[in-house]
């Protein structure tokens, strides 16, 4: 069985920092989230991490692997070399906790204001039949809130004002299908120096997300939506 | 729990660890874009000779012609190149245009803006050289 090191960043809110090595057994067929559940069970019972479901249903355990957003659960040790240290990092832009651990609860708030909440009406699988006319089905209720999108979009290291990929994304799918919600509100919201005109379009947020929700295209849409309501507003419409 | 200072959190965006092609060319637009500010300072400010009469004007232009001014210019060409070609790649992204493309506009972004600044170099240093 392989011995695979790890390098996790260590430490607490007012002190230093620092990255330490571990090693742990375990077979290749395993994922990230095993070694550093091992390293906390065998080897330092004080190491901060976040997990839950481990597979990629929760996304609580999130973290830069090598410098890239992850989702420890899903990250096989198989990608890497027993020979080269694993990186492992918190995520960045959020209040940090200590060791593996940021604070999510920013993101969640954001997330709670725009009243999204993960509906799955009806999953439809490749052996169905689809409807008439329709090519493909997309569904929308994938975002797990992770915030592997906020970590790795660069305005956020810029601008803690801005509401971010996963807020963005979750306002385009609620104007989508409102339920009964205040769209006005929602659109208000986005229209926003800190929403969506704030996205540089730098793409990382679709590059790293783990569930294909493609929030750069989403906010791509809701900009889209902005600038006919603010064109809409203009002509006399109202919103 | 404790915030990283504002300066520690604004100099994230220079952080290229684990970015892609997305967040090398937003780091690339806004360092071209700084480097177009400042320019554009120096460029007044060189302008301002102009009303000092013909001699500080013709003798800043024959230092304008040494090696090391026409490499700047080239500089400034690759710079006001990418930024507005890359300009041109997040409008239509940033309005959900292209998205699945983003790399490869990404990657055509930087061709182009070589291939020109290239033949701009050959051309300023076979005139002015």
């Amino acid at each position: 069985m392989p011995t695979w090191q790890l390098r996790l960043l260590r430490g607490r809110p007012g002190g230093s920092p620092r990255l330490e090595i571990y090693r742990v057994e375990l077979p290749a067929e395993a994922y990230l989230i095993d070694a550093v559940e091992k390293i906390w069970a065998e080897q330092d019972r004080s190491l901060l991490f976040r997990h839950a479901c481990h597979h990629a249903s929760c996304g609580a355990c999130g973290v830069r692997v090598n410098g890239r957003e992850r989702l420890m659960c899903i990250t096989p040790l198989r990608e890497f070399s027993p020979d080269r240290p694993i990186q492992v990092e918190p995520l960045r832009h959020f209040p940090w906790l200590g060791d593996l651990l940021v604070d999510v609860s920013p993101m969640m708030r954001r997330m709670a204001e725009v009243g999204f909440a993960i509906v799955r009406q009806d999953e439809l699988t490749a052996d169905r039949p689809l409807p008439e006319g329709i090519e493909r089905i997309t569904r929308f209720e994938d975002c797990i809130e992770c915030g592997l999108c906020l970590s790795a979009c660069p305005v956020m290291a810029a601008d803690e004002a801005y509401l971010g990929p996963a807020t963005l994304a979750a306002i385009e799918r609620m104007l989508k299908e409102p339920r009964g919600g205040d769209t006005a509100r929602l659109l208000t919201l986005a229209d926003d120096p800190h929403g969506a005109w704030r996205c540089h379009s730098a793409m990382e947020c679709t590059a790293v997300c783990p569930s294909n929700v493609d929030p750069a295209s989403a906010i791509g849409r809701l900009r889209r939506r902005l600038i006919a309501e603010r064109f809409r507003r203009w002509i006399g419409g109202g919103r | 729990m404790k915030e990283a200072p504002r300066w520690k959190r604004a100099s994230g965006w220079v952080d290229l660890r684990g970015r892609r092609e997305g967040g090398l060319a937003f780091l690339l637009m806004r360092l071209t874009g700084i480097g177009l500010v400042i320019y554009l300072f120096i460029h007044l400010y060189v302008l301002r000779l102009l009303a000092q009469g013909p001699e500080a004007w013709d003798a800043f232009i024959a230092m304008a012609k040494s090696p090391l001014f026409l490499a700047l210019d080239g500089l400034l060409i690759l710079g006001i190149l990418y930024h507005a070609l890359n300009g041109v790649r997040v409008t239509l992204l940033g309005l959900g245009i292209g998205v699945p493309h983003q790399a490869r506009l990404f990657w055509g972004v930087m061709a182009l803006t070589l291939l020109v600044t290239a033949i701009a170099a050959y051309a300023i240093f076979t005139i002015a050289g």
